[in-house]
């Protein structure tokens, strides 16, 4: 360092365009997770699905494989909108179980550490901050969700050709809408449950508990109550219902599409609230 | 000249207390103290400034920015170091550094040589690939004034800079606070129980209490004005010595026995108290100018 450099000097030089400053925060957030072996591995691991579909895909419209073992087209599943239910449920309870990895260590850590106060005394907002850090988790969530999902459905289509893409084109819709709210449900809940507890081990069993605590409450309900009211606080079934209308099947859960949209806006609306009471700069003790 | 600090009847309340009342000052030095007892309200007016804390009455302006409308502007010319220990413990301090400027809307590749420069700055050069979790408490204070100058701000607030500091680093804290005043490049106003500090550092100073304002002051013009009291211990016959001095157009009053204080006229020689006491065969025994020490003043405004 040159000497004359330290110096105090001021800066004068240019500033980047503050909508882009929350992008800052997945990029330090990335630098930090992938230092985890062990994320990289089930990061990893989430992708055998998807390349076993395309796997699927792929030689189920192979005709001298067809063939060679002797198999009838028909016989083999077909490529349909159940095809990719199945799809969106493996790959959403991979994406549940990567939140509960990444999730804990996003926000806990600056509330840990009291660090709020350097973010928001800069030109950043506490909605640019919770942006940010959204954002870390839903990129790697849609690294394996809905972008592989319609990377599937593009090869299906370029293979099927152009009757079947024309017929099932709304099923592409559905892989995004359904995985999309899926991701954002999860990584909501993961920042609020981040936000709330500053030790990273107890935000990852908070995280989990949401989802078990919410099942197993709603089936007690059920059970005392005699009501099928209780699954609308079980996000796996409330989830489960919104996908069954956005793929065209009847739900087998007992609750309406209606009440389960209801269901994740409140979730989604508790999640906002939550962070807006802890993602501040200071805090008012009583 | 504008203001760099306009408090425009500022208020803020937490639920039924208030803890800012009716603040209304205009602060315009380079570097401003901000004193007062425990819960008196400094910390709340630093974060009410930097729009921390919604205000329940009035406004304030830096810089001529309305906090109120352009907290935004007003956060890029700021730079904050808090009180308590803020940070991300498995940073490295060149990354921690980065970040923030960045935060500040300095782009990548500058905002790295920033923190650089900053960390050497500060005397934190060699450590600067060390996580900010292995830090003693000088160093993470030193980390925290880093963060706050890297995207060099027009004011800078400290908030008990040199708390839990040793003697040394104290002294090194208040070296890099006077050189930053002295660069010119930024104003800065200081939070300290530590009126040493504040006094060694500050040209303004603002006692709060109990929420309200109870004095303010410009230590400089102080300085200027304390020049004019004398205070005199003599050994001898010393009748007829206070009259003459009245004579020559000194207030004075007898403070004991051999004991004097008085005010001198503008222009006043002091070999003139020399003279008479020669005349006179007075010995002078001390002689100093009674300057109101930062304690005195602070004290003085406590009793308020």
């Amino acid at each position: 360092m040159a000497v004359y450099k330290r110096t105090y000097k001021g800066y004068a030089g240019a500033l980047t365009a503050a909508w882009s400053r929350f992008l800052i925060l997945p990029r330090y957030s990335y630098a930090r997770l992938f230092q985890s072996k062990f994320l990289i591995m089930f990061l990893m691991a989430c992708f055998f699905y998807p390349l076993g579909c395309a796997g699927f895909i792929y030689l189920s419209h192979n005709l001298s494989f067809l063939k060679t073992f002797n198999i009838q087209a028909g016989r083999l599943l077909d490529i349909d909108a159940r095809f990719f239910v199945a799809f969106c449920t493996v790959q959403g309870a991979l994406a549940y179980l990567l939140t509960a990895l990444v999730g804990p260590s996003l926000v806990s850590p600056d509330l840990a550490n009291n660090a709020l106060p350097l973010y928001f005394c800069r030109p950043f907002s506490r909605a640019e901050y919770v942006a940010g850090k959204m954002s870390v988790l839903l990129f790697l969530l849609s690294l394996i969700t809905w972008i592989p999902g319609l990377i599937l459905f593009v090869i299906q289509a370029s293979l099927a050709g152009w009757e079947w893409t024309t017929a099932n084109l709304w099923i592409a819709g559905s892989i995004f809408v359904g995985l999309a709210v899926w991701i954002m449900v999860l990584s909501l809940i993961a920042l609020a449950m981040s936000a709330w507890v500053k030790w990273k081990i107890a935000a990852g069993a908070l995280i989990m508990g949401v989802f078990f605590a919410g099942a197993g409450f709603g089936a007690a309900i059920n059970a005392v109550m005699r009501t099928k009211s209780g699954t609308l606080i079980d996000l796996t079934q409330v989830i489960a219902t919104v996908w069954s209308k956005l793929f065209r099947f009847d739900p087998t859960t007992g609750i309406s599409v209606t009440d389960a949209w209801i269901s994740l806006g409140v979730t989604c609306a508790i999640c906002l609230w939550l962070l807006a009471r802890r993602v501040r700069a200071f805090e008012v003790v009583k | 000249m504008q203001p760099l600090i306009e408090l425009a009847g500022l208020g803020v309340r937490f639920g039924a207390r208030d803890i800012l009342k009716d603040l209304r000052v205009s602060l315009s030095g380079r570097t401003i103290g901000l004193l007062g007892p425990n819960g008196a309200g400094k910390s709340t007016l630093i974060q009410a400034l930097l729009g921390f804390c919604p205000l329940s009455a009035g406004t304030a302006s830096i810089f001529g920015h309305d906090i109120r409308r352009e907290q935004r502007r007003i956060r890029t010319l700021v730079g904050y170091m808090p009180e308590n220990d803020s940070f991300i413990a498995n940073m490295t301090a060149v990354s921690f550094i980065r970040m923030m400027a960045e935060l500040s809307g300095l782009p990548s590749e500058a905002a790295l040589e920033r923190a650089h420069e900053v960390l050497f700055y500060v005397g934190l050069g060699e450590a600067r690939y060390r996580t900010l979790g292995t830090y003693s408490l000088g160093m993470k204070q030193l980390a925290k004034l880093a963060q706050a100058i890297a995207h060099g701000p027009r004011l800078l607030i400290l908030d008990e800079p040199t708390n839990g500091l040793d003697p040394p680093a104290r002294l090194r804290m208040i070296r890099l606070i006077r050189e930053m005043k002295d660069s010119g490049e930024m104003h800065l106003v200081l939070c300290s129980h530590l009126l040493r500090d504040v006094e060694e550092t500050c040209e303004e100073v603002l006692i709060l209490k109990q929420g309200r304002i109870v004095h303010y002051s410009n230590l400089e013009e102080e300085r200027r004005a304390n020049r004019r009291f004398v205070e005199l211990e003599t050994y001898g016959n010393d009748s007829g010595f206070a009259e003459a001095l009245t004579t020559l157009g000194c207030e004075c009053a007898v403070a004991g026995a051999g004991r004097l204080k008085m005010v001198l006229p503008v222009g006043f020689e002091l070999r003139e108290i020399y003279r008479l006491a020669a005349e006179r065969d007075l010995q002078l025994r001390r002689m100093n100018y009674r300057r109101d020490t930062l304690e005195d003043i602070f004290l003085k405004a406590m009793e308020v």
